[in-house]
């Protein structure tokens, strides 16, 4: 018995040198050392200082800006300290309450768009914190964003289309565009 | 306690939030290395099953210290390794900066968590552990940044648990008896996962009347996007959600509580099937030969013959410690269900009203019954009642079951082997494959369609219906 103690204890100590210590180190050096940009955050910078993460979503609720999918994140949204979904179960009231008074502030920022609303701007995402909308909520986004800036729609298509990724190897995941690049580049044409 | 039963039972439900709980130091000390070691104990349990299959009038069945030590070294790590890198690659962090304030565009502030994640995710989904760096999981861009990304978590998930099935074939000297298993898993695994894919893509009627496009086009997936991220879209999301709670891994990339009741239906069912569609790390593989064991016993009632299966007996003895391993779980879902529904400190932890809060219960119980870890999140979980029933079951749903899978391992290394014979039914056979994915889908249809009635079924005619 004591035999069999000794044996656990010591492999639990040695496996926890080699796989709690060794192996997150290993995989820190290599990583920073051949990914040095991602393994620290994928950081995007204007002059010189961070303003966000490429990957994590931010708030905007300015209608010049493009805005990114809702996020349920508490306090407020888009929240990186605190990643969640919104948890709503699908017929749950408070999930088409919440999709319904998106719409509202989505119309009230551009009343003379009569489009039906890209499902992803009225849904909140997996995370709170996504990046991303698809084209499909871009183009929605396009002519209140070109009117207030005073840009020309095709500028802003260009801008949209040089920050939109097309599917991954041309087959994996979906289309999709980067909001905070995309606003970054818009700041930077109507400057 | 919850977080230690939950980790080292390889099951990771998590009551606690990654972000703001766990220091760097616990995430890589303790469940980082868990992740490992309760992983290697699949594998070694499973091939000592195996080697009682294998060895003839044999007392002995393997070292264990040999096995966990060669499981950990030569299949984890290295692969746990390449697949970090993959995944630092496409933008998971691995560091050990303090979190970083940023001013965002709109003259706010942000505060971006950090950390080693890239690590403990690749040994997450290799292990099939799925307790995630942050709280929202693979959903989270840091954990999960690209649909490469995704594609390399999804195959780490399945990559063992199948190759396993390879390990078995070759160990009993026989490859088409592995193969076999496979096939069986994929005939169960493949219709459920389209038809979850499906339900997604057909969207909530709940946000049908309003003024919203969620026809899938070039230009947007479209269907159910609630809770799940644009660059998975539908597809990604769903054979995600599928293939985290076939193997029971439990890592989510999408918010399972706001699938439609039909899309959420599908992992729980997965879940309650026992966890033996590819499983855990080892412990699906020997959930799996406990099911062919009482295949090949119902085939012997019907002909009247001593069942055999892989040229040894199967009699009373094994049939009971197999039946205990299909047992135990799912008792464990029906009396643990029944007890969180009664008690009014477990209705207090639903979220979401009606049908859907059932099966917010009904999901949670499942999970930690059959050790896979995901949720439907809305369930506050992190309550003295929950952490107590779901810790209890985490518990009796491995341990009891890997020790029923020892013990029959003992006896049949014991037995002599039984060359087959004229009226040996082969177990490799197209016949044998369909017979194994009926007895799986029978048992997991008699115990759990009346739970799916009240829960996803009963949500689903109501939301159908405009309710």
């Amino acid at each position: 018995m004591s035999t069999l103690l000794r044996n656990a204890i010591v492999l639990l100590l040695l496996l926890t040198a080699v796989t709690g210590v060794a192996y997150p180190a290993v995989v820190g050096g290599l990583g920073n050392l051949l990914f040095p940009h991602e393994a620290s955050g994928s950081l995007v910078e204007r002059d010189g200082k961070p303003v966000g993460s490429a990957l994590i979503g931010q708030s905007f609720t300015e209608p010049r800006y493009f805005w990114g999918r809702p996020s349920a994140t508490t306090p407020a949204a888009n929240n990186a300290a605190s990643s969640t979904p919104s948890n709503l179960g699908p017929t749950n009231p408070a999930l088409a309450d919440a999709a319904k008074q998106r719409i509202a502030v989505l119309r009230a920022a551009d009343p003379d768009n009569k489009a039906p609303v890209p499902v992803e701007l009225v849904t909140a995402s997996g995370s709170g914190l996504d990046p991303e909308i698809s084209p499909a909520a871009a183009e929605y986004q396009v002519m209140r964003v070109a009117r207030l800036r005073g840009l020309e729609p095709a500028k802003v298509r260009e801008l949209v289309a040089a920050n939109t990724q097309g599917r991954q190897f041309g087959m994996l995941g979906e289309a999709r565009v980067n909001v905070l690049k995309l606003n970054l580049a818009l700041d930077q044409a109507s400057r | 306690m919850n977080t230690a039963i939950s980790f080292a039972s390889n099951t990771n439900w998590q009551a606690y939030s990654g972000e703001s709980t766990m220091s760097y130091l616990t995430d890589a000390l303790g469940l980082t290395v868990q992740n490992f070691l309760s992983a290697a104990t699949g594998i070694a349990v499973l091939v000592t099953l195996v080697r009682g299959f294998v060895r003839r009038g044999s007392a002995a069945v393997g070292n264990f210290w040999v096995d966990m030590t060669r499981a950990t070294l030569y299949v984890l790590l290295p692969f746990s390794l390449i697949i970090a890198l993959l995944l630092v690659s496409q933008g998971v962090i691995q560091n050990v900066s303090a979190y970083i304030d940023v001013a965002t565009l709109q003259h706010g502030s942000q505060t971006l968590p950090m950390g080693p994640a890239a690590s403990q995710v690749a040994i997450k989904m290799l292990g099939t552990n799925g307790g995630g760096f942050f709280n929202a999981n693979s959903a989270h861009p840091f954990e999960n940044p690209t649909p490469f990304s995704n594609f390399v978590e999804m195959l780490s998930i399945f990559l063992i648990p199948a190759a396993l099935c390879y390990t078995f074939g070759s160990m009993v000297g026989d490859r088409r008896q592995g193969w076999a298993i496979l096939a069986t898993m994929l005939l169960i695994f493949l219709p459920l996962t389209v038809g979850l894919v499906a339900a997604e893509q057909a969207g909530n009627p709940a946000l049908h009347g309003l003024a919203v496009d969620a026809q899938a086009s070039a230009l947007q997936s479209g269907g159910n996007m609630e809770g799940k991220e644009t660059r998975f879209g539908i597809a990604s999301s769903g054979l995600f959600a599928a293939i985290t709670t076939a193997a029971s891994c439990g890592a989510v990339n999408a918010a399972h509580d706001s699938l439609t009741p039909l899309g959420g239906l599908v992992p729980m069912w997965l879940m309650q099937l026992g966890e033996v569609i590819f499983g855990g790390v080892g412990a699906g593989l020997y959930g799996m030969l406990a099911f062919a064991i009482v295949a090949v016993f119902i085939a012997g009632l019907m002909v009247g013959r001593t069942p055999e299966y892989i040229g040894k007996k199967i009699e009373a003895y094994e049939m009971k410690m197999a039946s205990l391993a299909v047992l135990i779980p799912a008792a464990l879902v029906v009396i643990g269900t029944a007890v969180a529904v009664m008690s009014p400190a477990g209705v207090a932890g639903v979220a979401n009203p009606g049908a859907h809060g059932f099966s917010e219960m009904l999901y949670a119980v499942s999970s930690a019954s059959n050790n896979n870890g995901s949720a439907f999140g809305g369930l506050s979980a992190n309550t003295p009642f929950w952490n107590v029933l779901l810790g209890i079951c985490m518990f009796l749903a491995r341990f009891p079951l890997a020790i029923a899978m020892l013990a029959m391992a003992g006896s049949l290394a014991a037995k002599r082997h039984v060359p087959p014979s004229a009226g040996t039914l082969p177990t490799h056979t197209p016949l044998f494959v369909t017979l194994l994915a009926c007895v799986v889908i029978v048992v997991g249809a008699l115990t759990f369609l009346p739970a799916l009635a009240l829960g996803p079924i009963a949500e689903h005619l109501m939301s159908a219906t405009g309710h």
